[in-house]
Order: C-alpha cells, then sequence, then structure tokens
C-alpha cells in the first residue's frame, strides 16, 4: 500500500496500541491529531487516557513518562519539535538514559521520544535543528532517524517494542513523502543499516532527509556511489558500512547537522582508525539556520556539494 | 500531642524503633564517609526523621515513593534492606543498586521505593508519571513524592503539580522543609508565603504539619492517604524541620549560628517521641534497648558492607541499553 512518512507513522502507533494495552502516547495537542496531524484518528480509536493531551510541560511530560515507564507501561512521548525537547532535556539525560544503570538494573525505562527534527519551511533557529548527535553521545539511549514510510512504520514499531528508551527523530520535510509500505505487520531490527544503491567508488553514510539527497546526488554522479541510509544512529550499523568500505575504501558520510561535532565526525574517525581510509564529512556549516530562504539555504546540503565531494575524494588513491 | 490510648503507644514505640534505625544509620554513614569508606556525597536527613517515619506508617508494601538525594530515610523506612543499602554507600558488591548508584540514586524497586534523585525537584514529574501509570492500570496504589524546600523553585515543581491536578492522580507531594536550599536559607530565595500557597493556587489541598512531631505526621498523611486511595486526587503536605547537619556529610554549615543548631536539636523528632512514651510509662531501658538495637543492626550493616568486595569491573558495562551498549573487554 502507498502512504505517506507521516501516515505509516499513525499506522505504526495504532497499530502497537492495538496489539499491547501498555502502550500509550502523551504529548501536547495529541487528542486533535498531534501539530503535523500524526496522531489523527487516535484519540477517537483510543480514548483519551491513551492518547492524552498534556500541558506544555516539556519536562513533566518527559519526566512523568519516565515514571510510567519505570512501573510497567510503554509511553511515546510527543516532543513536537527537537528544538523543544530541549526543555526536558534532564529527564532525557539524567532520568530516562541513567535510570537502570544508576538503579543497578532494577527498573528498565522503555518509552520513545519523538521528536521531529530539520529544515522546513522557513522554522528559523528554533524550529530546525538536528541535534542527533547530542543523544547519540548519551549511553543508555537509542537513537534512531527513519528516511521513507516503509521505515518509519517498522522502526517506530520496534522503538515502541524496544524496553531501551528510544530517541525518535522524524523529518519535519519528509511528513508528505509517499512510498510503498509493506501490507504485513512488518517490524525493522533497530540497529541495522540499508545500502539503497550500490556503488563502487565511494561509500556515501547518511540518515533522514539527506539519504533522498544522497540518491539524487548518486544518479547524477560521474563517480560511483554506494549509498547506505543508516537509518539508526545508535548503535550504528558498523559491519554493514565496513564491509561497504572494504570494497570502495573511501567514506563519505553526509548529515543536515552542524559539521562540527556532527555525528558524521565519530563514523568518520572510526572508518581511518580502524581501516584507514580517507574520509570525508559534509555537514551545514556552525550557523544558527535563517528564515530567510537564501539565508536558510546556506545551512543545507546539496546534490551538487555531495557530487563534487565524491568526486573529490574518488581521485584519492 | 499527648497520647491517648494503648494504640498509640504501640504506634510511637515503631516510630521510636523505625527512627533509630534512621538516626543510626545515617550516623555509621557519616563516620563512614569522615573515615574514607563512602567516598561520595552522604546528603544526611538527621532531624527529619520525624516526616518519613510518620509518612511510610500509611503505606503498603505496593504504594511507591520518589526521594530526593537526601533519601536515606525514606528508603529505610519504606522497607529496604539497611544491609544493602549500607552496601551501596561503600559502593560494594551486593548493594541495593550494585555499587552503581550511591547514596545519592538509592533504591529499592522491591518495597516500591522508585529512586533517590541527584536532581533537585526531578522526582516531581517522576512520581506524577508512576501515578498516572497506576490510573491507567486501574490500580489503587499511592505515590508519596518527597522533596525539599529548595525545590519549590524549580519548574517541575509547578509543571508535576499542575499535571498531578489535571489528571486526578493519586500522589501525596511532601515537601520536608528543612530551611536550607543546599547551604542557603531557601527564604531569602523564595518570593510569596511559600510551597502551601503554590500548592494551594492550582487547587491542591494544601496541609501544614510539624514534621518533627511523629504522631502528627502520621495521623495527617493517615487521613491523606485513605482520601487519595479513594479517589480524592493530589495532596500536598508541607512538613516542617530543620536540618541539623550540613548540606552533605562534608559540609560545616559555618554559615549559621551553632547555637541555633543546638537550639533545635532539642527539638528532635527521636527525643520527642521518647518523651511522650516515658510519659505513656515506657521506662528508660526499654528507650534505651531501643536505640542499641538499631546501632547493633547498623554496626552489622557496616561490618557486611566493609567485607564485602568491589563489583566485578565488567558490571560497569552491563544494564546500559538492551541494544548498543559496549562489551567489556
Amino acid at each position: 500500500m502507498e502512504l505517506s512518512y507521516l501516515e505509516a507513522s499513525t499506522l505504526a502507533l495504532a497499530e502497537e496500541m492495538r496489539r499491547d494495552r501498555s502502550v500509550w502516547a502523551l504529548g501536547e495537542d495529541l487528542g486533535r491529531g498531534g501539530v503535523f496531524g500524526q496522531y489523527k484518528g487516535l484519540a477517537e480509536e483510543f480514548g483519551p487516557a491513551r492518547i492524552c493531551d498534556t500541558p506544555i510541560s516539556e519536562a513533566t511530560i518527559m519526566g512523568a513518562a519516565v515514571g510510567a515507564a519505570m512501573v510497567g507501561t510503554r509511553p511515546v512521548v510527543e516532543m513536537r519539535f527537537s528544538d523543544f525537547a530541549l526543555c526536558a532535556v534532564d529527564e532525557m539525560v539524567n532520568q530516562a538514559a541513567k535510570a537502570r544503570y544508576m538503579f543497578g538494573g532494577q527498573a528498565k525505562v522503555p518509552l520513545v521520544v519523538r521528536q521531529p527534527i530539520g529544515m522546513w519551511r522557513s522554522s528559523a533557529a528554533q524550529h530546525s535543528q538536528s541535534l542527533e548527535n547530542w543523544y547519540v553521545h548519551v549511553p543508555g539511549l537509542v537513537v534512531i532517524a527513519p528516511s521513507t514510510p516503509t521505515d518509519n512504520r517498522a522502526l517506530l514499531k520496534a522503538a515502541i517494542r524496544s524496553d531501551d528508551p528510544v530517541i525518535y527523530m522524524e523529518h519535519k520535510d519528509l511528513w508528505a513523502l509517499k512510498g510503498e509500505v509493506s501490507e504485513s505487520d512488518e517490524v525493522a531490527r533497530i540497529g541495522e543499516a540499508k545500502v539503497l544503491k550500490s556503488g563502487r567508488d565511494v561509500t556515501l553514510v547518511t540518515w533522514s532527509k539527506m539519504v533522498h539527497v544522497a540518491l539524487e546526488a548518486a544518479k547524477s554522479a560521474d563517480v560511483s556511489i554506494e549509498v547506505i541510509d543508516l537509518r539508526t544512529l545508535w548503535p550504528w550499523d558498523r559491519d554493514c558500512v565496513f564491509a561497504s568500505l572494504a570494497r570502495t575504501n573511501r567514506l563519505l558520510v553526509v548529515h543536515e547537522a552542524v559539521k562540527a561535532g556532527g555525528f558524521g565526525g565519530e563514523i568518520a574517525a572510526e572508518a581511518a582508525e580502524v581501516l584507514g581510509v580517507p574520509v570525508r564529512r559534509l555537514g551545514a556549516p556552525r550557523i544558527p539556520v535563517s528564515y530567510a530562504k537564501p539565508l536558510e539555504d546556506e545551512a543545507r546540503i546539496s546534490a551538487a556539494m555531495i557530487v563534487k565531494a565524491a568526486r573529490e575524494l574518488a581521485a584519492r588513491r | 500531642m499527648t497520647l491517648t490510648n494503648r494504640h498509640d503507644l504501640e504506634r510511637l514505640g515503631k516510630h521510636h524503633r523505625n527512627m533509630w534505625r534512621i538516626r543510626a544509620f545515617e550516623e555509621a554513614a557519616e563516620a563512614a564517609s569522615k573515615s574514607g569508606q563512602v567516598t561520595g556525597a552522604v546528603h544526611l536527613s538527621i532531624g527529619q526523621e520525624g516526616i518519613a517515619s510518620g509518612v511510610m506508617a500509611n503505606l503498603r508494601r505496593d504504594d511507591m515513593i520518589t526521594s530526593n538525594h537526601r533519601g536515606h530515610g525514606h528508603t529505610i523506612a519504606k522497607g529496604a534492606d539497611v544491609k544493602a543499602m549500607m552496601a551501596e554507600l561503600f559502593g560494594r558488591e551486593g548493594g541495593s543498586c550494585g555499587g552503581k548508584g550511591g547514596s545519592m540514586h538509592i533504591a529499592d524497586f522491591g518495597v516500591g521505593m522508585l529512586g533517590a534523585n541527584g536532581v533537585v525537584a526531578a522526582g516531581l514529574p517522576i512520581a506524577a508519571g508512576a501515578a498516572h501509570a497506576v490510573k491507567l492500570k486501574g490500580g489503587d496504589q499511592v505515590v508519596v513524592c518527597f522533596f525539599g524546600d529548595g525545590a519549590a523553585n524549580r519548574g517541575p515543581f509547578l509543571e508535576a503539580l499542575n499535571w498531578a491536578k489535571i489528571y486526578d492522580l493519586p500522589v501525596l507531594f511532601v515537601c520536608e522543609d528543612n530551611q536550607f536550599a543546599a547551604t542557603t536559607r531557601t527564604a531569602t530565595l523564595t518570593a510569596g508565603p511559600g510551597p502551601s500557597a503554590r500548592a494551594e493556587a492550582l487547587g491542591i489541598p494544601a496541609h501544614g504539619v510539624d514534621g518533627n512531631d511523629v504522631l502528627q505526621v502520621d495521623d495527617l498523611v493517615g487521613d491523606l492517604v485513605r482520601k487519595i486511595r479513594s479517589g480524592a486526587g493530589p495532596q500536598f503536605l508541607h512538613a516542617r524541620t530543620y536540618r541539623i547537619k550540613g548540606h552533605t556529610a562534608a559540609d560545616a554549615a559555618g554559615y549559621r549560628d551553632a547555637r541555633e543548631v543546638e537550639a533545635k536539636k532539642l527539638d528532635c523528632p527521636i527525643g520527642r517521641c521518647a518523651a511522650l512514651l516515658r510519659e505513656g510509662g515506657v521506662d528508660a531501658v526499654a528507650l534505651a534497648a531501643d536505640e542499641k538495637a538499631a546501632r547493633d543492626e547498623i554496626a552489622a550493616a557496616v561490618a557486611f558492607a566493609a567485607a564485602q568486595p568491589w563489583p566485578d569491573n565488567r558490571e560497569a558495562y552491563l544494564d546500559i541499553q538492551d541494544v548498543g551498549a559496549p562489551s567489556w573487554s
């Protein structure tokens, strides 16, 4: 069936809520469908207790989810924008990520934190960030960033079934993206990357919206690019990336997030340290995202930039 | 408060023993901190035992609590094993959290103690969430959330109280007002008439109590827990007390007059409880026996903790997450 990235997420949550009564969702405006409509119809099916409209209290949305997860429910937290999730960082980083460990394994914290990322319709500096690497840095968290409708269904289902706290980052610019979604009740495996296009010269590792820009670049490039959608950022699929590098010997990492301190640096460093392959990173300059379109574009990685970087990398011996 | 019947006397005797167990534990923890056997920060609730004992006397084992950084008393009163607790402070195998949490993250989920917390006010949203889960599951447990007067100035205080009220959750918020926010007098940093007024502004019934009067705490909390369990929604308790020790065991608290502290020691909840028991006819020998039994039990806990081995190094790599945790090598 064909579904949008947004509809796929709605379906995934509905399926998991039907399957498991302990799953519930909480966040602002969920009763009327959520800020982007990704919860549309769920309050009608599951009622206001399980599709829980909350006050604008990010810290307590997150903190309450931690408490509720520790005592036997599986909350799906909606943070609206990843930028707003910053109001709940203590609850994510000090509480959700640490509780199992610091209490010596007495409790698990099975929750999902949906926090939409990325540049979208001139949203400017406080509604456009891609902060995935902040969470990759924190032991205890799983970080997922789906790029297609079928993955948004299968990965969200996997996140809900996971006993770990999962930071789940959907890209706002992908909500409307249509794609084929399996008729079967597929659940993805967390930590598994996908090779979306094979190539000989350069391994391009990316995730989220940049997957589509990378595929466009790979189509037009005069070098042969293998495109890997990482899908899960932590744990990331080292085996898949290294297997590809064994063939291409060159790594290009591309992300929408700021390049300095971005997750591309970690993948590139691992590849350079372990395999000794030449590496190259493409990410945003260290500027806040602007409102005006031409200024916003300054933070955007284009297919042309990817082609140029891949060509330069392929020229290296 | 005066004793009115035999039942009160028995109840008070239990509190006397319970409070002595907390006091003995904390004095031993303080000594072990000074000797270097307990390496991390230790926040003592000496002088505040009446609240822990009085509140917990009204809870079932399956009721839950969240605590703050000053949580030994709550944990003991909820029924945790003091040997495991002391081993946790020592960072040893067999500790409540396997030596991975220490004093500030002590927890015993088996008795409904959902964890102390190193971040001020962090326990309020967690308690609200635990109560939210109780309501979703149709249970009848009560969740009690302990925090200090300093927590009332953090955002999650407002958020969690509002949350508990709008969803009508079974939470008892207990503000243990020991008058100090770390090493500063809370009153100098707090606008308005205080935590109870903030709760009342949200429509949550607030009740004041002399936290050093264990029977008064016990009686009042008994009513509040009955109300909450019967569906009355959240309640707020402001328990006035005094922190006899510094912010941590390493804090000599030179920022306050020693005479103030000496005067407050006369208001000790254990001493007041003992005086009432004597009034009721319990002799001094029996009261001394309560103290001795507590000190013996805690001495055994210290001996146990000191004899326990360090956790195996591979423990550092366990209980991080199901997928994505590194392995020990």
